[in-house]
């Protein structure tokens, strides 16, 4: 299983043995990682599960599709790390992928 | 335009093509929950020939709303978000009737207002304001929550985002209600009417555009300040100022208002809910996005087809408009568990249609959410009891879905 870590915004990590297939959205709601919302439930539609991630995991990402880009731009703390959860899904080669929490979701 | 078909208590009496949920009637009567049960069973996507503002679809179940809701590109809110068309010469233009890529920068000029570092400002000021209303409505004695609670305290807050003079407060409350009851979108104002009032509008936001335009935007943080100094913004005409003020105003008054009614008239509805949540105040939060659903303060939004569109057997055609139907998406059995049901401590509360989804979603969800939850705070400090005396009146539109009065009697603890 692949090991994914999520950063709260205050430093606590939480260390996570994840499904693969699973949305990293889901892997955060579903082990109780505060600080995200995912009020629309994966439908890249609302953006309240908005994460941070550093460049180096950002290149095994792929770009955001259309839909999360649209999505992500209606933010303005939007940064380069900016990524939202529910589109990224847990494969092999995101195995000790990091993932940071802003500090709030809009 | 023909007579419209009339609808009855019965919603099964008439052949569906004739019926017609547009109808402010059907709203102001609280008798439209058949008829949209009736369309998400026999006709989720149906076709309406002839009502007050022409033919229209009606979507009605909740992930046929979110699918339409997403796709942006077939379906347009170029034009106005309301059924009603806006007459030729009397355009107003704002944020949430533009496509992208007007839309985008003009939205994200005045979003950080409601950003959550500005909400945090924002929560004692709005805790002492709903202290101060709630310490003064007469314990014991018949009132109307809707204009001593709820009014003042939307008011007061939508004042203070666009630091409106604070006496002369009373007049955003009366822009906001000319702008959402015009006779063309079915509402009992005469279009004159409600042209003066919104010129009125623009006359007095004129002004504080002009004087807003020495202000230091790094240190003012009202909305007007924003836009007045935006490069997107910064130069719209006066009806598209005037149109993204009536967004702001409306966006920020009319939805969170009938939303702080609501939650008093459900506690009734459901004592039991009251119960709960007497017991554990912890539950407030979830509360919140509860109310939200159950109310669902916009009955729909209006889309427009850029092209043609097939869903659940239908071809929407190029040009038809859409109603995408929030009360009746969030009422869908078949995504919320007894939905007819007012329950406080859903598992998944904010799983709702209420702000919408997609890049039109509600900006300011995270600032109505606060506003609720400390209102609850603060009147379950106060009272043990809110009884509500007789059955509210209601608002004669199909898209405002609100409250006219709700006469209460507080007991308090």
């Amino acid at each position: 299983m692949p090991q994914v870590k999520f950063i709260e915004f205050n430093g606590t990590e939480h260390n996570i043995d994840a499904n693969n297939g699973d949305s990293m959205m889901v892997v955060a709601t579903s082990n109780l990682v505060p600080g995200i919302d995912a009020d629309c439930g994966g439908e890249c539609s609302c953006a309240t599960c908005h994460v941070l991630i550093g460049a180096d995991w950002q290149a095994k990402l792929g770009a955001a599709n259309d839909t999360e880009e649209s999505m992500l731009d209606l933010n303005p703390d939007r940064s380069a790390e900016s990524r939202l959860s529910c589109q990224i899904i847990v494969s092999d080669h995101l195995d000790g992928i990091v993932i940071n929490l802003p500090e709030f979701q809009y | 335009m023909s007579e419209a078909v009339k609808l009855t208590e019965d919603p099964y009496s008439i052949p569906l093509e004739n019926i017609n949920v547009s109808d402010p009637n059907l709203f102001m009567n609280d008798n439209h929950w058949g008829y949209f049960e009736r369309l998400r069973k026999e006709d989720p996507v149906h076709y309406c020939e002839d009502s007050l503002f022409g033919p229209f679809w009606s979507v009605t179940k909740f992930n046929d709303i979110m699918e339409i809701e997403k796709d942006h590109d077939a379906f347009s809110s170029e034009g106005g978000i309301t059924l009603g068309d806006q007459p030729e010469d009397f355009q107003t233009v704002n944020f949430i009737a533009l496509d992208p890529p007007r839309h985008d920068v003009q939205r994200k000029a005045v979003t950080r207002v409601v950003a959550p570092l500005n909400l945090a400002k924002l929560e004692p000021i709005i805790r002492a304001r709903a202290i101060k209303i709630l310490d003064d409505v007469p314990v014991g004695e018949e009132f109307d929550w809707v204009s001593h609670v709820s009014i003042e305290l939307t008011t007061q807050m939508l004042a203070t985002l666009f630091d409106f003079p604070f006496e002369d407060r009373a007049k955003l409350t009366y822009w906001s209600d000319m702008a959402t009851s015009g006779a063309l979108n079915g509402g009992p104002t005469p279009e004159p009417v409600r042209r003066a009032a919104l010129l009125e509008c623009l006359e007095v936001f004129t002004h504080l555009w002009n004087e807003r335009v020495h202000r230091d935007p790094t240190e003012a943080n009202d909305l007007i300040t924003m836009m007045a100094h935006n490069p997107n913004t910064q130069d719209m005409d006066p009806m598209e100022y005037l149109g993204n003020l009536i967004l702001l105003i409306v966006g920020g008054n009319d939805t969170t208002r009938n939303s702080i009614s609501g939650g008093v008239y459900f506690l009734n509805q459901f004592p039991d809910q009251f119960a709960k949540v007497t017991n554990d105040l912890s539950l407030i939060p979830k509360m919140v996005p509860e109310i939200i659903r159950y109310q669902t303060p916009l009955a729909y939004m209006r889309r427009r087809a850029t092209r043609d569109y097939e869903i659940r057997g239908k071809t929407i055609k190029k040009g038809d408009k859409v109603a995408m139907w929030y009360v009746s998406g969030n009422r869908d059995e078949e995504v919320i568990e007894t939905p007819n049901e007012f329950i406080i401590d859903r598992i998944t509360p904010r799983h709702h249609l209420s702000f919408g989804f997609g890049i039109h979603r509600c900006m300011g969800n995270r600032l109505a959410e606060m506003q609720l939850r400390i209102v609850w705070e603060e009147i379950l400090k106060r009272f043990k009891r809110i009884e509500v005396v007789q059955e509210p009146g209601r608002t004669q539109s199909s898209f405002v879905k609100g409250y006219t009065n709700l006469q209460v009697v507080v007991t308090a603890k």
